[in-house]
This record gives C-alpha cells, structure tokens and sequence, in this order.
C-alpha cells in the first residue's frame, strides 16, 4: 500500500537541503514505527519517494512525499491520525496537513507534477514598477537564456515555461526587506523554470527575497489538480500571498 | 537576532548550521536571576555539534533552577564576513540571541589549531580579545576540554580554565557567577569573581599567575595571592554511572561528522600508550554500568530514530563483558528496523574483528586499525603492545569475514624511531595485503600517517618532535618503498601544519601575542587544510623574536620547568619521567587494571579507583602483552560497590 503525505516548510526550517529534510522523514517514521516497506538486498532503505526538490531557503505550504507501507500491517494505520502523528517528530516547521491512500499504479510525484505555482518577494520594487516589468515579460515572444550543461553552453527558451504571473502587492510589514511580491506559476516540463531563473529574465534582473511555494500541480485527464486527490481531507487556504 | 540573520542566511553556503531546531534542542528561559552560559564550539558546526562533552554540559545546566544554557559555533568565512559589514555580533543557535546576553562563553578546546577561531569568536561576541581589557559589562570567557592541559599558549585570553570532567564543576561555578551577577557586576568586581573562581578546585585562573623567565627559559609560574593554589587539580567524577548524560542527544537536521547516537561505555584509559594523552590525562577507568548503557542505547534509538548507535571510549573492546553487551544490543533491536552498532576505536586482534562481524551484519566495506608503529621495537617504545601476529590475524579475520579494504594508522617522527621502522610500516601493509589475496582478488590496504606531536602530561612531553624537513623525509621513504606494491595506498598529513600543532600544544604565555597576530591577520580555521597557512606563523613568532625550533624540536630535560607544571592531571611528574626512560629503554607496561599498580596517581592522589565490573581482563588478552593476568591480585573495585570517593576535596 502506498500513502502520499501533504507537509509545509515553513520558517527557519526553510534553511534546510532537501537531502537535510529526506533523512528527517526517514527518521520520523522510524519512530513512529510505521511499517514501512523496504528495498531487498544487503543495505536495506526504506521505500519512501520524495517529490520535486525544493531549494534550501524556500518555504512551502505544498510538499509531497509518497511511502510504502508493508501488508497487512499498513491497512491497519490509521491515516488520519498520522498528521498528528508525525508532526512532532518532524522539525518544527514541517508540519503534516493531510495522508491519503494513493494507488501504485499511479505515476510518481517527480512525474506528475507540471507545474508550481510560487509567492516571490522582490527587494527595492514598488507594486507599480513591477507590475510595468512583468507586462514586459508576458508581452515577450521569447526570453533566451543560455546555461552551461555539461561544459557545453545551451540556449534556451524560458517563456513558454511562464504560465502565469501577477503582482501581488507590497511587501507584509514583516518581510525582512521591502519590496513587491510577484505570483508566478512555473512550468516543471518539459522544461523546469526556477524562480531564480525568472527573476534574472527581467531587465534588470530582479532581487530574489523570501520564496513561498504555494502550489504543486498535476495536469490528469485535462483537469489541473494538486497531488492529493479530491477526496482528501481539507487543507487549509493556501497561497494567499506571503502572510 | 533572527529578523536581522535571516537575509543573511540567504547568501551563505550550507545555512542549516546556522538555524538550530535540532531536536533535543531547548529554548530555555532567561532571566537576570539565571547565569547564562553560551557553549561554544571554536569549529564549524559540522564540527561541533557532536562533540559529547558541550551536549552533557548543555543538559546539567539547563536542568538547574539557577542556569539556563544555549549553544554556538565558529560561524564559516562567508556569513564571518556579512555579520561584521552589518555590525552583528556572536549568537546563539537555540533562540538567537546576540553573545552579550549571555554572562559565560565557554569553550571546549580539543584541537590546538582552532586557538585563533576561539580569539575570532570573543571578538565577534563584541569581548576584548585580552582578558585584561575586559569590564565589569563583558562576560566570562572560558575554556575546558583536552587541550586545556596546557592553556598557556591562550592563557591571555581566558579568563578562566576547568581542568578535568565538568559535570560537578559546572555547578560549583555557577554558583559563584551568580553571586557576582546578583551583586550588579560593578565596577572592580570581575577581579573579585575570578579570584573566587580560582578557589574552586579544577578551576585555573591564569590572570592570578605571574610567569618568571630567565632569558629564554621559563623559571616558574607562581600565584600572585596567597589563597589561590599553587597547583590546580583536574576535577574526575568518580562515577558515570550518576551522569546517564546525554540523555536528550542532540539529533542534527544538518549533516555532521559522528551524526549516530552516540552513548559513552566508560571514560579513561590504562593501557598506557605512551604518545597518547587522552590516555594518560582521563584516568581512571570508569566503566558505565550494562545495565545503563542497555537502557541508553534502547531509549536513545527510540527517540532519535537513528539507525546507528556508537559504543564510545577509548578502547571499547576493553569494556567489561563487550561481548555479552554487542550481543544483547544486537539482539534487542533485531525485531524493529535495522540497527548498526559501531565501536569507533577497534582493538588490533582477532578478538576486535570478531566483535565487528558480529556488529556489522551490513555493509562490510572498510575496517580500521591502529599499530601506530611498524616495528615491535617502535611499538614498545610507544608501549602499543600489538605483536605482528596479532595485526596478521585481525587483518586475516577481517578478510576471511567480508572485509575489502583495510586502513591502518601510523605515527611517524617517534621518539627513537630509525628508518628501519618507518620501512617496517611498508613490510606490514604488504604483508597484509598478502593476506587478503587469500580471500578476495584485489585487497587494498591504506596506510594513514600521521606526524607525531608531543603533548602535555605525557611521556613524551620531553621528546623533541621532529622537523618537518624529517617528517616529509620519512613520508617520502615510505612512499618510494610502497610505491610498486599493489593494493598498499599511503596517505598523510601536512607535516607543516603538524609543526604549529606541536607549538600550540607544549608553547609557554609567550605565544599569546603570535596567536593574536594570526588571528588579527585573518589566519582562522587553521585546522582546515585548504586554509592554513605556515608563513602567517613564521612571520608572527619572527615578529615577536620566538623561536619555531626552540618551541617545537628541542629536547627538553629532566629539570626543565615545562609550561604547565603548575597544573595537575593526576599523574605524578616522576612516574612519567620513568615512563620516558622506560621507553627509551624499549620497555613495556601493562595494563594496570589487571597488574600492580604503578602508582602514576591518577587514582591515589584523589582516593579513587578503577571501577571495572570485571576482575578479569577482556576476553582475548591484554593485547599481546602476553602474561597471565588471572592470577595476579587485582587492585580495582568492582561495579556496585565502588568506594564513596572523597569529593570534600572539591568543596
């Protein structure tokens, strides 16, 4: 039986690798003693599958993981206690809103998600002049950026992974540097466009303060949904700006 | 201070270090009634946060009403360099509060090279670096941990030094520290303070001391007032058995070095190894009780999640009933998920492998011995009494059970040592991989080298090391003689860097000023390889008119005032100069806590005792010194009815 687990990562927590918060996960199921399935062989790990990297310094109100549980025992847990369960064991910041049963044969989290959606602050920028910049991307046919793969230098289109973008307002009064807030919806396929990489595709690039990931989004059946499944347990409003 | 990090913490590599939240963590209180200590580790945190000894302080202190306690580390260059430009200071990693919150910075200093991390860490928590300039309004800058065995070299900088373990002491100064902040800290009172620190035993206040020199040789170190002692005593708790600490190890989000559970079987050491003096300055032997350490161990996995547990001391495989301990370990957690037990410091003998295959059912990849020295006459010399065979048949057992790739560790620049024992290295290392042909197709041996360095309270503590023209010498004899043998990989460290430790460890008051002068000149994370830098040293003692060679190479003699002769780690100065011509003389000693006692003072001089739980000595011998121990008396008490020590000479 496989589960898919709904977390935020949020605050000084934020500070933290992927990798940093993969090795808490497999540590707090260990102590939650979930039967958790393992991979054969001489070093046996957990089967537990994490979704999209987030980068160390950006916060998240949607993160994914999938975990194997062994039968029978795994139909035994009680998925919704587990939130409760596990938020103590996690840092503080990370904090479980929802576990829902997924099917096996569904595709992997890397795979299914296409695009996140992303609150960015922009240091030194009124609402006003950030709103004329980003009228100046969306009219844009093309925005070229060259990157270096494999020593080789690559150009690359970035527009056509910018699916939305809109300026949200000023600045919370506790952002630690003043500024405007952009809301963007980034593509992760083909291509996968960062927030950073956007914020350089401006003229002049723009600062990049405090980066929330507000959404992750699976396209399925042409319908545009988040990676857990309609039937679960309600989440809390999200992606209202940067509180 | 977290509104004001934050954005800094944006532009720095690995920030993880710098956010706390690891669990176990506390988030204590403050008031002005609390003595506020900030423990400080003068290295990265990856560095720091295992270290044992601030974890057991950080519990003891945050369980006391009068004490609350909170942690930090050498921030890296990067964020060094953002907190200066912006004027921010030092802070804590529990609740991010800036140094000058805080009434104590102590440090634990286990590596001399970090010395100007320490000086770079007083002044970024906005403290004169020298103790002398300090006020009433600046806190209390300290030191304990293995280095302090010699703290003269850093003496101008400290206020206060613990010699020995810190579970008691911690408590003793507290209480002084908080008679001092209820009485306001006016002006004059700092004198006052230190001097009342100086009563505690195990406390050494340098600023109470006057050096004497005669031209280049140091005469005495005396006190300036007569109520504060001549001679400082460490402090040795008598039992661990009343510190089951730490209870709440810290369980980093971060990866750091040793990042397992780790629970200490017992502290001190006799097998005498005669350059090591984590050895010589933690005696006696005292051994936790099974019962606990089962009980730590099972509780510790269950909290922290961790899948890895470290057995830690000196020489684990000396613990009392290893056996049945691995065993019951083993066996208590074969039902939940796999747990892997590790003994960080493995015996050379069959008998240490065999509990290695039975620890590690997983993942056997590389397993690491320590001879020390090629030759059995060197070994003698340095009294490692590890016969060939005894390597031959651990390195064979290691192979025979799954083992690839064995390391070995050596020292070089030994006391007596003659090209024929480093040459014996190679012999060994081949000779070893020999072994290995038998059970896999391609073995590999790696010889790890090391320079030796003199250190306080040894033996050797007399013996000239050697030059680094003569260490690079012997690594290159030893390079050319194993370079045509397949399987054998030789690998060593920076004699250079090996030089300035050797400085900083057996250095005398006079280095303050050259340690300053590095620092001042940006020389911190001196033991980072990619940044130490030897002229910055060079320059610095040739600008004070020090002699590198005098400090480091020279032999010193008998009637010499060494630098830290006003301090005590227990052992008599008479029982280590017999000791050094004992070595010379390549003669061994045996474990003492199976022969007669030799009287080295660790236990008589503060009427305590081994506390072993065993009256015979570990299965598998008394590492190759050969003798029938069983019949001999045994000068130690047994577990459960150790003596009640006579702790009144604290108090």
């Amino acid at each position: 039986m496989r589960i898919r687990i709904r977390y935020r990562k949020l605050g000084k927590v934020r500070f933290t690798s992927h990798r940093d918060i993969a090795r808490c996960w497999e540590r707090a199921l260990r102590r939650a003693e979930l039967p958790v399935a393992s991979t054969e062989g001489f070093s046996p790990r957990p089967k537990v599958h994490f979704g999209l990297a987030l980068s160390t310094g950006h916060e998240s109100l949607g993160e994914y993981l999938d975990v194997d549980l062994i039968e029978p025992a795994g139909s035994t847990v009680d998925l919704e206690a587990l939130p409760e369960r596990l938020s103590p064991l996690l840092p503080p910041g990370i904090d479980v809103e929802a576990v829902v049963p997924v099917d096996r044969s569904e595709a992997s989290l890397q795979e299914a998600v296409t695009s996140c959606t992303w609150v960015i602050e922009v240091p030194g920028q009124s609402p006003e002049a950030l709103t004329a910049a980003v009228d100046t991307i969306l009219a844009a046919t093309e925005l070229p950026v060259v990157r270096e793969r494999k020593g080789k230098k690559v150009s690359d289109d970035l527009r056509p992974g910018i699916l939305e973008l809109s300026v949200l307002g000023a600045t919370p009064p506790d952002a630690p540097e003043q500024g405007a807030v952009l809301e963007a919806r980034l593509a992760t396929q083909p291509r996968s466009v960062r927030p950073a990489e956007l914020l350089a595709a401006f003229d002049p690039p723009l600062e990049e303060g405090r980066v929330r990931r507000t959404h992750q989004w699976i396209t399925s059946d042409g319908a545009t949904r988040e990676p857990l499944s309609p039937g679960a347990p309600s989440l809390a409003p999200a992606g209202a700006g940067v509180p | 201070m977290w509104p004001q990090l934050e954005p800094l913490l944006a532009k720095v590599a690995k920030p993880a270090r710098y956010i706390g939240l690891e669990d176990g963590a506390q988030r204590p209180h403050h008031s002005p009634e609390k003595v506020a200590w900030l423990l400080a580790y003068p290295d990265t945190y990856e560095i720091g946060l295992p270290n044992q000894g601030l974890q057991i302080l950080y519990e003891i202190l945050n369980e006391r009403p009068d004490a609350v306690a909170e942690r930090t580390y050498a921030p890296w260059v990067d964020l060094e360099e953002l907190l200066r430009a912006r004027g921010l200071p030092l802070f804590s990693l529990d609740t991010h509060r800036p140094a000058s919150d805080f009434d104590v910075l102590g440090f634990n200093l286990s590596a001399e090279l970090t010395y100007t991390n320490l000086l770079n860490m007083v002044d970024l928590a906005g403290v004169p670096v020298r103790a002398a300039d300090r006020r009433p309004e600046h806190l209390l800058v300290a030191a304990g941990g293995h280095c302090t065995y010699n703290p003269e070299p850093i003496a101008d900088f400290l206020d206060f030094v613990v010699l020995g373990d810190g579970e008691e002491i911690v408590a003793e100064i507290t209480e002084v520290i908080a008679a001092w902040k209820a009485s306001g800290r006016t002006e004059g009172s700092r004198e006052h303070v230190l001097r009342e620190l100086s009563h505690i035993s195990g406390v050494y206040v340098p600023s109470m001391y006057e050096c004497t020199y005669s031209g280049a040789d140091l005469v005495a170190v005396t006190p300036r007032y007569p109520d504060v002692p001549e001679r400082v005593e460490k402090r040795t708790v008598p039992d661990l058995a009343d510190f089951p600490y730490p209870k709440n190890q810290l369980v980093p989000i971060t990866e750091v070095v040793h990042d397992r559970l780790n629970v200490e079987v017992f502290r001190g050491c006799t097998r005498g190894c005669r350059f090591c003096q984590a050895g010589m300055i933690t005696r006696p032997v005292r051994e936790r009780p099974a019962e606990q350490v089962r009980t730590m161990v099972a509780e510790g996995l269950k909290r922290t999640g961790y899948d890895e547990v470290a057995l830690t001391s000196l020489s684990t495989a000396d613990y009392s009933g290893i056996e049945s301990l691995v065993g019951d370990i083993v066996q208590s957690t074969d039902d939940g998920p796999p747990v892997s037990v590790s003994l960080p410091s493995l015996r050379v003998d069959a008998f240490g492998v065999g509990i290695a295959t039975q620890l590690q059912r997983a993942r056997r990849t590389g397993l690491t011995f320590a001879p020390e020295a090629g030759t059995w006459r060197m070994r003698q010399v340095i009294n490692k009494l590890i016969r060939e065979q005894d390597l031959y048949s651990a390195v064979d057992a290691a192979y025979a059970n799954g083992w690839r790739r064995v390391k070995l560790y050596f020292l070089t620049g030994l006391p007596t040592e003659t090209d024929a024992d480093t040459l014996g290295i190679g012999d060994l290392a081949r000779n070893c991989v020999e072994l290995g042909k038998a059970h896999t197709k391609s073995p590999s041996v790696t010889v790890s080298l090391g320079g030796f360095v003199p250190k306080p309270f040894t033996p050797f503590q007399w013996f000239g090391q050697n030059t680094v023209e003569e260490l690079r010498r012997k690594i290159n004899l030893l390079r050319d003689d194993t370079r045509r043998s397949h399987g054998v990989n030789v690998k060593w460290h920076d004699p250079k860097a090996t030089q300035i430790e050797g400085l900083a460890s057996r250095g005398d008051r006079r280095l303050g000023p050259v340690i300053e002068e590095v620092w001042r000149r940006g020389g911190t994370f001196q033991e980072w390889s990619e940044k130490f830098d030897l002229a910055l040293w060079q320059e610095a003692m040739a600008n004070h008119g020090l002699d590198l060679d005098w400090y480091v190479h020279r032999h010193r003699t008998e009637d010499e005032v060494l630098p830290w002769d006003h301090l005590s780690a227990g052992l008599h100065k008479d029982f280590l100069w017999q000791d050094w011509r004992d070595a010379l003389a390549e003669v061994g000693l045996p474990d003492c806590r199976w022969t007669p006692c030799y009287d080295c003072g660790a236990c008589t001089g503060y009427s305590i005792e081994h506390i072993v739980a065993s009256a015979v000595p570990p299965a598998g011998g008394s590492q190759g010194t050969g003798q029938d121990l069983t019949s001999s008396p045994v000068p130690v008490t047994l577990l459960g009815r150790a003596p009640q020590p006579a702790t009144g000479a604290a108090r």
